[in-house]
């Protein structure tokens, strides 16, 4: 499949750079590669969820322990973890980075992931979460790290919408 | 026999509590930790039902040195069975699970959850892969329980079945985010004080 395994490297390397070392994921096809290489890792624990939410439990906890976590969820996984994102995360300012790849935009085919694309980003702007998209590699690392920089001084939730221009390649 | 009430229990183990990491459900259950005596390690979560485990899980990975014991309930759990599973297949030694299950959903109302039409925590637990689980019901029970798994160094749900009754009011004078970031500094202090190694 033409997922982009350049581009999933360099966000890869780009959250290792941000010493990342939990990364929780729930699989989707444009995450296959990135999560392989968090499998892959030694020095990274990957945590497969049986559902997005668990991600903002296990990220809150891992930041109250002093451990840097990052997420990758689909968009869909986003809409399913939105309480969690309020009732902890908002609630008890709790850092997140959130890798979301962002299906459903221009060049969708699939046209189940078509409802979810349209709701990202008005979702995101009613929570106040910060959000940027990320579809050009040669911003991959300085985006994420700025993302992890302000997740980290303003202590609350933000997004890099993982878009089809750099996921996926055809 | 008068059923367990749980903080009865929070008594019987809040000595074994001093040198672990505590995450609770909210309502009853973090108010009456409190009333029994709030420490530094302990995190109440006042919402997000469901996700204590999945904090618990986040800590214990995290920090692998550290005994972490989540306070749960059976409302709190039922809201996220999947995560028995997240939590079986990374199997953190360091982790102790306990459901206090008063087969209702005390803090709003009292209504009755699948619990009380014969759901059984424990078992479900141990379906998901969870290494060792109970069901106990009495105060003695608990506590030995509670000291096995501490002593197990090995996952373990422990599933409590107490009555349902709680405190009068669940708003206590600790504010969510002085707890928040008391326990962050607790995490950070006993890293710093940890032997070298």
């Amino acid at each position: 499949m033409p997922v982009s395994v350049t581009s999933s490297q360099l966000i890869f390397d780009a959250l290792k750079a941000c010493d990342v070392r939990i990364v929780s994921a729930l699989p989707e096809t444009w995450l296959v590669h990135l999560i392989r290489m968090a499998e892959d890792d030694p020095e990274v624990t990957l945590v497969r969820l049986a559902k997005e939410e668990e991600g903002v439990g296990i990220s809150a906890g891992a930041h109250l322990a002093g451990v840097k976590s990052a997420m990758l969820m689909q968009n869909h996984g986003f809409l399913a973890s939105i309480n969690g994102i309020v009732s902890l995360a908002h609630l008890y300012k709790i850092p997140l980075l959130m890798l979301i790849s962002y299906r459903g935009e221009f060049g969708e085919r699939d046209p189940w992931q078509t409802q979810g694309g349209g709701a990202t980003v008005p979702l995101l702007d009613a929570l106040g979460i910060p959000w940027e998209r990320l579809d050009n590699p040669d911003h991959v690392a300085s985006k994420i790290r700025k993302a992890q920089t302000l997740a980290d001084s303003a202590l609350k939730p933000v997004a890099l919408l993982l878009c089809r221009d750099l996921m996926w390649e055809e | 026999m008068e059923p367990m009430l749980r903080i009865d229990a929070l008594r019987a183990i809040h000595e074994r509590l001093a040198d672990c990491v505590v995450v609770t459900i909210m309502g009853a259950a973090a108010a009456e930790l409190q009333e029994v005596g709030h420490r530094p390690n302990h995190f109440y979560l006042q919402h997000a039902m469901g996700l204590a485990s999945s904090m618990g899980l986040g800590i214990a990975l995290a920090r692998p040195e550290l005994p972490v014991v989540v306070l749960d309930g059976d409302g709190s759990v039922l809201m996220n069975l999947g995560g028995l599973t997240t939590l079986a297949r990374y199997r953190p030694r360091n982790l102790t699970h306990i459901v206090f299950d008063n087969e209702s959903l005390l803090s709003v109302g009292g209504f009755p959850t699948a619990t009380s039409t014969g759901s059984d925590i424990a078992a479900i637990a141990a379906a998901a892969g969870v290494p060792h689980t109970s069901t106990v019901r009495t105060l003695s029970d608990f506590a030995r329980a509670v000291d096995d798994a501490l002593e197990r160094n090995d996952l373990t749900t422990i599933v409590a079945k107490v009555a349902a009754v709680g405190p009068r009011g669940f708003v206590t004078d600790l504010a969510l985010l002085e707890n928040r970031f008391e326990f962050a500094r607790y995490l950070r202090a006993r890293r710093a004080s940890a032997p070298a190694g």
